[in-house]
């Protein structure tokens, strides 16, 4: 059998479709600048000066490789499965969106573009965007819905020592989608010097596939980790998703390699039932076309799009990445929900069993690793993305746990 | 012939430029927005541009958002929106109706039913904003087969080596976009807009109709003389989100009309 003809990896084709899913699906008006962004983007792709300008500020600047770590009262806790975590949430700002911003920038900046945009949930893409901006003295503009604004202030406070402007977004529902929609009329309206650097692996193509390829470092550093710790490749890889970017990070150096179970984990909120009140696209909507690409969406049944709703801000979005619809339908990837009580739950036992306290997102991940892993053999090796750190997500825990916490402690 | 090529023949050979109105299917509800549908004809509206609620207009400023906000929550849906043409269509059968939005309600219907029913309604033509030649297949394409013009944005981004592949299946006419920008932000100068028409105008015998910016009767008549005719959106959407009566709106319209009509 000839491997090439049943690759996972060669996504996506050149309408920017993987399978049904992708696509470009904007303005007259954005198009020609998206074609602009497919062109510069192939031409760095095969640039070794790209790809030695991205290593050199990896290693230096974000401080990767990320460690693999083997939480080791976490296994010992769930009796099963052995559990590794990939430590992204010890990258410069806390985060994985770090990594692909820097790709972004590096392409706004050979693209001569000054002003950068941005949209962000949780904020954390909001900070790696702000803080590379100030790093290359550019200016920086943050789309924030203003729901969003009040519940993350200290990512916000940390955009503005940074020297980038945040925009509250009113619009809509004032949540990450209208932050994202008002990003999109910021770029329609400013086309010559402004680049928008996208959060996620969604938007128009070619972003769904650059988010990934600057993402898959994850995945890459993992496999060799892995190797290094166990000769071998893990069993079951697994992250959270809101738009997907960590997830398809780490997945995608695996997709080929068969013997390795993927599991993407959605917000399941309040619980994926008939009430909505979850982030859950492909276990609770179905395909639709918003922000450029074809994908599972939670919508209601004339197309009108639905609110998310998560206890993490940095799920909390309506879609998800193409890619991922893709992998769901063909089954290569297996999705399953998380709700906000069991992320909860799996948020204090990491900061007691492992001394990490990890972001509202990669609890959700965690959540599942625990509800697996108990019945897996002790061989059994698991490899989670811990994407980000819980430091911005204190005041929302302890609000969740019931508890009275001053700003200024 | 359809409706648009008719109306299009009739304004050539009156020697006149074209007044195109914009109004969203439900704002403020369902019978005020009927009513000025219904009014617009006779407001001197040559062509009616019907929008779609949607609840991300990516595209559109803060004026139409809100508008479509408030269409959905008098609980508007696409079914209902063709029941405005459907009205319309039993007062009068040459007005030519334009449905403008955004693919995904479009999408979530079928786009076969969906095609099916918007002719049987009374549709003539589709603007839809998301959708780019690179999309042809989605719908462009099966709807000029179902017989209605699918009517393409160009604007100042699309240069000339990308001109001909927007209006390659287009039909109608060609609506340029006078700025880069959402809908109701800056004015367009005519200054600027008839090099531009005049660009678009080489590469297609379609009607050049321009719009994004036009906020007053003078405006209209300026930018129509430099094209076939004008469009007013927002201004027009403005006034109802204001709570003007239907025919306080129709009167601003019939100024509007009147303007682009001078030119």
């Amino acid at each position: 059998m000839n491997d090439l003809f049943n690759s996972f990896m060669t996504g996506p084709d050149e309408k920017g479709r993987f399978g049904k899913f992708g696509g470009r699906f904007v303005s007259e008006t954005l198009m020609p600048l998206i074609l602009d962004l497919e062109a510069e983007y192939e031409k760095a792709k095969t640039d070794p000066t790209f790809w030695a300008e991205m290593d050199d500020l990896w290693t230096h600047y974000v401080g990767r490789p990320s460690p693999l770590y083997h939480a080791e009262r976490l296994t010992e806790h769930l009796g099963g499965a052995k559990i590794y975590l990939k430590r992204d949430e010890l990258n410069h700002t806390g985060a994985h969106k770090i990594n692909n911003v820097l790709g972004q920038i590096i392409l706004a900046r050979r693209m001569g573009k000054t002003r950068i945009i941005a949209e962000t949930g949780a904020g954390q893409h909001g900070v790696a965007t702000a803080t590379v901006c100030a790093k290359f003295g550019l200016k920086c503009i943050v789309y924030m819905g203003a729901h969003d604004v009040e519940r993350q202030k200290p990512n916000v406070f940390r955009m503005k020592l940074l020297g980038a402007e945040v925009v509250p977004v009113t619009s809509g529902r004032g949540t990450l989608k209208d932050a994202m929609n008002d990003a999109l009329r910021d770029w329609v309206t400013n086309v010559r010097d402004t680049f928008y650097c996208i959060g996620t692996v969604a938007g128009p193509h070619p972003y769904p596939a650059m988010v990934r390829d600057f993402q898959a470092i994850i995945g890459k550093e993992a496999k060799e980790q892995m190797h290094k710790a166990e000769g071998r490749l893990p069993d079951t890889i697994i992250a959270a998703i809101g738009g997907g970017s960590n997830a398809m990070g780490l997945f995608y150096p695996f997709l080929d390699d068969k013997s390795v179970n993927i599991i993407g984990v959605e917000a399941g909120g309040k619980g994926v039932n008939e009430k909505m009140e979850h982030c859950a696209s492909l276990t609770g909507g179905r395909p639709g076309v918003l922000h450029g690409n074809r994908t599972y969406l939670l919508q209601d049944d004339d197309g009108q799009i639905l609110e998310g709703f998560s206890i993490s801000a940095g799920l909390d979005y309506p879609g998800i990445g193409p890619e991922h619809s893709w992998l769901h339908d063909i089954g290569r990837a297996q999705y399953v929900s998380i709700t906000d009580t069991e992320a909860l739950e799996a948020f204090q036992i990491c900061c007691e069993l492992e001394g990490i306290i990890p972001a509202l997102e990669p609890s959700h991940a965690l959540a599942h690793v625990m509800k697996i892993a108990p019945d897996l053999p002790k061989d059994h090796l698991i490899c989670m993305n811990m994407c980000g750190r819980g430091d911005k997500d204190i005041f929302t825990v302890a609000r969740a746990l019931g508890l009275e916490m001053g700003e200024a402690d | 012939m359809s409706r648009i090529d008719a109306k299009f023949a009739e304004l050539q050979a009156a020697g006149k430029k074209a007044f195109v109105a914009y109004v969203m299917a439900g704002d403020p509800d369902y019978d005020t927005a009927l009513e000025i549908v219904q009014g617009m004809p006779g407001a001197g509206v040559d062509i009616i541009e019907l929008g779609l609620p949607f609840t991300d207009p990516m595209a559109d400023g803060p004026t139409i958002q809100l508008a479509g906000q408030r269409a959905l929550e008098t609980g508007m849906t696409l079914e209902r929106t063709l029941d405005v043409a459907r009205a319309f269509r039993k007062t009068d059968d040459t007005t030519p109706i334009v449905l403008m939005g955004y693919y995904n309600p479009i999408y979530s219907r079928g786009v076969d039913k969906f095609l099916e029913d918007a002719k049987e309604a009374g549709i003539d033509g589709l603007i839809i904003v998301d959708l780019p030649p690179e999309e042809d297949e989605e719908l462009c394409i099966p709807a000029q087969a179902a017989g209605l013009n699918f009517i393409r944005l160009a604007t100042p981004t699309t240069d000339d080596k990308r001109l001909p592949t927007v209006l390659q299946n287009t039909s109608g006419f060609v609506y340029y976009v006078s700025i880069t920008g959402i809908t109701g932000a800056a004015e367009a100068q005519a200054v600027d807009v008839a090099p531009e028409v005049a660009r678009i105008k080489a590469k297609t015998d379609l009607p050049v109709i321009v719009g994004f910016g036009i906020k007053t009767p003078d405006h209209a008549k300026n930018i129509a003389s430099v094209a076939d005719g004008a469009v007013v959106g927002s201004a027009i959407v403005e006034r109802i989100g204001k709570g003007d009566s239907a025919a306080d709106v129709l009167a601003f319209v019939k100024s509007l009309a009147d303007g682009a009509h001078s030119a």
